[in-house]
């Protein structure tokens, strides 16, 4: 074995950056959750929690400690490897998918190996991560049939059809982008997108010039957010008439995994969306004289928010907030300052302009969550099957001609 | 040994594993989640033979759409664990030693035609390929799967009609 | 490189044991699935014949067996659907109305 790793070094460096991705990635499901929280909460005209920290930021921490030590019950009758199953795929698939997202241009040096920003780059990686989406079903599925009671396995029914007619439109939606791009990998479909039009609009997949993709990006992310099971698809878990739907059965840690399993398959849907349609890591400004000035732009957000957390913390009530709210700021003026020195600022543009756009579209999840009531079974069918599939084949079609008729 | 040969390995014993599996399972869905293993374990040989498109679209269809229509049907009607009936005697007495000699046959047969064939060692197969000569050789059975797909559909539609 | 007279002696074992599990699976979705189990079989066969023979047609093929097999799940399983609303079992054994 130690014979296969001298002899594939890559092997190294992947485990390290899997690992330190995995670390990244669970905090950010974390923040996630408060981050919901606090959205909908202000939406709602509510403050959110606010108990558990300052401003309620421990509060991640206290939920997945509660989900830790809530008792673990397996309802009788139950079919205990499927039982036991479900929650895990759930929760390796969707981390799985993330392993496929660049989030950056740049390359690094790491034990003597070149890198990038990313775990795998594949020549069919659009492909592979629909692939992995398309398990996904399972998990859902064989939670609803194995917990052997009556509003899972509804629940599970309900949602296996949803996700298998959604995916149609999803996967169809996106045949615009890579008629455009002319590859299934993540990398060179962002490349595609590189310029501007008439010298200020970025020619992202879009505003893309044969045939602009906002029918394919309509159809992309509505289909996208049923795929998620999120409001207003959740129908699988529906609370007001299935109690929780798949996961009633589940407690303690297997729920927590259901839980984690939907928010990482949030970011990578809004990553997927990032980069097949919005450019990817690519900024929206172009690259002129009057615009030099953008390059500090990261530094600047960060600034800004250093200032607020130090300003609200001396204001803040309680003693913690008072001492860590402006501690965080202080990390965060460095960090401000460290992105701004020559190399590291080259390396940080293109993470940050990725990770600012997949944070928008984690807010509009959110935002929908806050704004729109739950379809009905039959609205939902129809939507999929009369909306968004005909929809997404008339882009298809429309793009093919617009690229054919450019060409000449 | 070599990683590919690892690989391959144990792929092939998760598919062997999982075809097992189907057999000895009582139950309708651990006997598709065995055959749901039996495909993604195919899926990596295919990459390992470089056969990229076809890997994700294994699958994409197979274990994403036909096997997730397999386990609703399952969990719509639902199956409970097979009955143990009596299997006619002929099956058990004639059926798996013929069986086993069908297999042991054709690993024979075609592993001896192809044994002295070597391997074309190229990368994996572009997609672009593939695409040019499913649209350009093959475009007439392309479209005539098309109407292949429609009658499907139109016939799983009628079939599955409530009679009212 | 793996030989590819392992990954057919591969798919000769897996089409063996979708025959055996055809003959003698009693559930009809089982039997289906063992259906499937053996065109996956043959899949690898030409996925590694195309590898040998340093062409794509085998690849082709393959596309056109799961187009195939996704449209004979569609009707196959409706068709079953049928059998076990008129049956009320899945047994293949109780389908047996054109017996004497």
């Amino acid at each position: 074995m130690s014979n296969l790793v001298a002899q594939h070094p890559v092997l190294v460096v992947a485990v390290i950056k899997i690992a330190v991705l995995m670390f990244l990635l669970l905090t950010a499901l974390a923040y996630l959750t408060w981050f919901e929280r606090k959205v909908v909460a202000h939406i709602q005209s509510r403050w959110g929690p606010y108990r558990a920290g300052p401003h309620g930021l421990l509060q991640p921490l206290a939920d997945g400690l509660k989900f830790l030590f809530k008792e673990d019950v397996t309802p009788s009758g139950a079919d205990r490897f499927v039982y036991y199953l479900a929650p895990f795929l759930t929760l390796s698939l969707s981390l799985t998918a993330i392993a496929l997202i660049p989030f950056g241009p740049g390359e690094f040096k790491l034990f003597g190996q070149r890198t990038s920003l990313g775990i795998a780059n594949l020549n069919i990686g659009l492909l592979f991560l629909f692939a992995i989406t398309s398990l996904g079903v399972y998990g859902v599925a064989l939670a609803g049939w194995s917990s052997n009671s009556k509003y899972p396995l509804l629940g599970g029914l309900r949602s296996s059809a949803q996700m298998v007619s959604y995916e149609l439109a999803l996967t169809m939606s996106v045949v615009g982008v890579l008629l455009l791009a002319g590859s299934f990998n993540l990398r060179e479909i962002i490349a595609a997108q590189q310029g501007f039009l008439w010298g200020w609009l970025p020619r992202w997949n879009i505003f893309a010039s044969p045939m602009p993709q906002v029918i394919g990006f309509s159809c992309f992310f509505t289909a996208a957010i049923a795929e998620t099971n999120r409001l207003p698809f959740d129908l699988p878990e529906a609370e007001g008439e299935l109690v929780a739907g798949f996961h009633t059965e589940y407690a303690s840690f297997k729920f927590a995994m259901f839980f984690m399993g939907e928010y990482a398959s949030m970011i990578t849907v809004s990553c997927l969306a990032t980069i097949l349609f919005f450019g990817g890591w690519l900024s929206p400004f172009p690259q002129i004289g009057a615009l030099a000035w953008m390059r500090y732009l990261p530094t600047a957000l960060l600034a800004a928010g250093s200032a607020w957390l130090v300003w609200d913390g001396i204001r803040y009530e309680t003693l913690l907030g008072k001492i860590v709210l402006p501690v965080l700021g202080v990390v965060l003026a460095g960090l401000a300052v460290l992105i701004a020195l020559p190399g590291a600022n080259d390396f940080i543009q293109g993470p940050f302009w990725f990770l600012a756009k997949v944070f928008i579209f984690l807010f509009i999840y959110v935002w929908v969550r806050g704004t729109l009531p739950r379809f009905r079974y039959d609205q939902l069918m129809a939507v999929g099957w009369k909306l968004l599939l005909p929809a997404s084949l008339a882009n298809i079609v429309l793009t093919s001609f617009a690229i054919v008729v450019g060409k000449r | 040994m070599s990683l590919e040969l690892v690989l391959f390995f144990v792929l092939a014993a998760m598919a062997i594993g999982g075809a097992v599996s189907l057999i000895l399972q009582r139950h309708p869905i651990h006997s598709a989640l065995s055959l749901i293993v039996v495909m993604v374990a195919l899926a990596g040989l295919y990459l390992l033979l470089g056969a990229e498109f076809i890997a994700a679209v294994q699958i994409i269809v197979y274990a994403g759409a036909i096997m997730v229509l397999f386990v609703f049907v399952i969990m719509l009607l639902n199956a409970g664990v097979e009955a143990r009936t009596n299997v006619s005697r002929m099956a058990r007495y004639v059926g798996l030693p013929l069986g086993f000699f069908l297999t042991v046959e054709l690993a024979y047969w075609i592993a001896g035609g192809a044994g002295r064939q070597a391997p074309v060692s190229a990368g994996p197969t572009p997609t672009r390929e593939l695409a040019r000569m499913l649209f350009r050789e093959f475009v007439f059975p392309f479209e005539l799967t098309s109407i292949l797909i429609l009658i499907a559909i139109l016939g799983a539609v009628v079939l599955a009609k409530k009679e009212t | 490189m793996v030989p590819i007279s392992y990954y057919l002696v591969l798919s000769a074992i897996l089409f063996g044991l979708g025959v055996v599990a055809f003959i003698f699976k009693r559930n009809i979705i089982t039997i289906f699935m063992s259906i499937e189990l053996m065109l996956n079989a043959v899949n690898l066969t030409f996925v590694a014949f195309s590898r040998a023979l340093g062409k794509l047609d085998g690849q082709v093929f393959v596309f056109f067996v799961i187009v195939v097999a996704a449209a004979e799940a569609a009707v196959g399983l409706a068709i079953i659907l049928l059998i076990a609303r008129n049956q009320q079992s899945l047994n293949i054994e109780r389908v047996n109305l054109l017996k004497l």
